[in-house]
């Protein structure tokens, strides 16, 4: 629902992410990671992102997204494991206790240029 | 699943060997050639833009002494009602003032500033129809009141399960109210928002009498997101269960502004 908004800044942080001595240059893909608990329904990102990115130095640009699983760390008794589940305690020894060590990403890791034509 | 951005990265350092390190600043990316066009490092979290305004409201909030609550749940909870009772309760003891998001009506606010708090409404229409309240947002509107004078600061956010639980506000809290209309199962398709929160509603409990609604389920769903969160049954209605809700509120506040 605010795919679009994410939209905006991922075009924008990766324009502004262009070396000023590249200036002018297109991209053709950006890296994305998002964690499996971010809000964010991949389908509709791609939708919009194609909208935002018109007459942009991202225009045609794929945007190449990785998911990212929700691991976990229990603070009680060490157990580490991936929460696929709707469920956040410690399977090991069912603590409450635990500290979510991935899954919460939106990260631009990358940006791939396009080649030149000369 | 793909190669990543960091092992494309290394990847392409094994290839082609040297890495061009930009000269311009600090935290200019790596770039690597690669056999189609250049790789270059970005690493930035998408709303990086928005957790440095939350930042700035929350140092604000800090120094002028205001403990602020995020209010959030789905359309129809109740959240405004619940509100209204809120403010009239806790108003004779706490100078309280509301920013009340809406996509395009005043109903809220309206209703709102009949308590006597300071009511701010935040039209998201003129920030493209967003469907939550974002930093920037918020610090807007704090210039429509006299922080020096509120001790609570209360967020009515847009009614939403999904998108306002990924953006800070600079709030000290939040919470959400779900109703006993709305599915047991709520929690555990918005984890997201449950997981965020730090004390749950569950409201319209005078409605159980008439539904088919197992409340006990709805807690447990609540808690197996989030174990240990305060967890309240309320009729904003009969004020039926306000008073934990509200000590709640008040022990928060009260924790912050000494």
């Amino acid at each position: 629902m605010h795919e679009m908004g994410i939209a905006m800044q991922i075009v924008e942080i990766a324009a502004a992410s262009i070396p000023a001595d590249l200036a002018g240059s297109r991209i053709a893909t950006v890296n994305l990671k998002v964690g499996k608990l971010s809000a964010i329904v991949p389908d509709s990102l791609h939708f919009c992102f194609e909208a935002v990115s018109r007459d942009t130095a991202l225009e045609g640009a794929r945007l190449h997204i990785t998911e990212v699983p929700v691991r976990a760390a229990c603070n009680a008794c060490r157990n580490e494991w991936t929460i696929d589940q709707p469920a956040f305690t410690c399977p090991a020894c069912q603590s409450a206790d635990i500290t979510l060590l991935t899954g919460r990403e939106l990260d631009i890791e990358s940006i791939e240029l396009a080649e030149e034509e000369n | 699943m793909l190669l990543d951005g960091i092992n494309a990265i290394r990847a392409c350092h094994h290839k082609e060997g040297h890495p061009h390190h930009h000269p311009h600043d600090g935290a200019a990316p790596v770039e690597t050639h690669t056999h189609g066009g250049r790789e270059i490092k970005v690493v930035r979290r998408v709303l990086d833009a928005n957790d440095i305004m939350a930042a700035a409201n929350r140092k604000r909030f800090a120094e002028q002494r205001i403990f602020v609550l995020n209010l959030m749940s789905s359309p129809g909870s109740g959240k405004t009602t619940t509100l209204e009772q809120t403010l009239q309760r806790l108003m004779p003891e706490f100078h309280c003032a509301v920013i009340v998001g809406d996509i395009c009506t005043t109903a809220d606010a309206d209703r709102l500033a009949a308590s006597g708090a300071p009511v701010v409404q935040i039209n998201t229409d003129e920030f493209g129809g967003d469907c939550h309240l974002a930093a920037h947002v918020i610090e807007k509107a704090l210039g429509g009141l006299d922080l020096e004078a509120i001790d609570i600061l209360i967020v009515e956010n847009i009614g939403n399960l999904v998108c306002p639980a990924e953006f800070d506000i600079g709030e000290d809290k939040r919470a959400v109210i779900l109703s006993v209309t709305e599915g047991e199962d709520k929690p555990l398709k918005y984890p997201l928002m449950f997981r965020e929160c730090d004390a749950a509603l569950l409201n319209k409990i005078d409605l159980l009498p008439y539904l088919d609604y197992d409340i006990k389920l709805a807690a447990a769903n609540i808690l197996q997101i989030h174990p240990g969160i305060p967890v309240f049954e309320t009729s904003a209605k009969t004020e039926e269960g306000f008073a934990p809700w509200l000590e709640w509120i008040k022990t928060c506040a009260k924790e912050k502004l000494g």
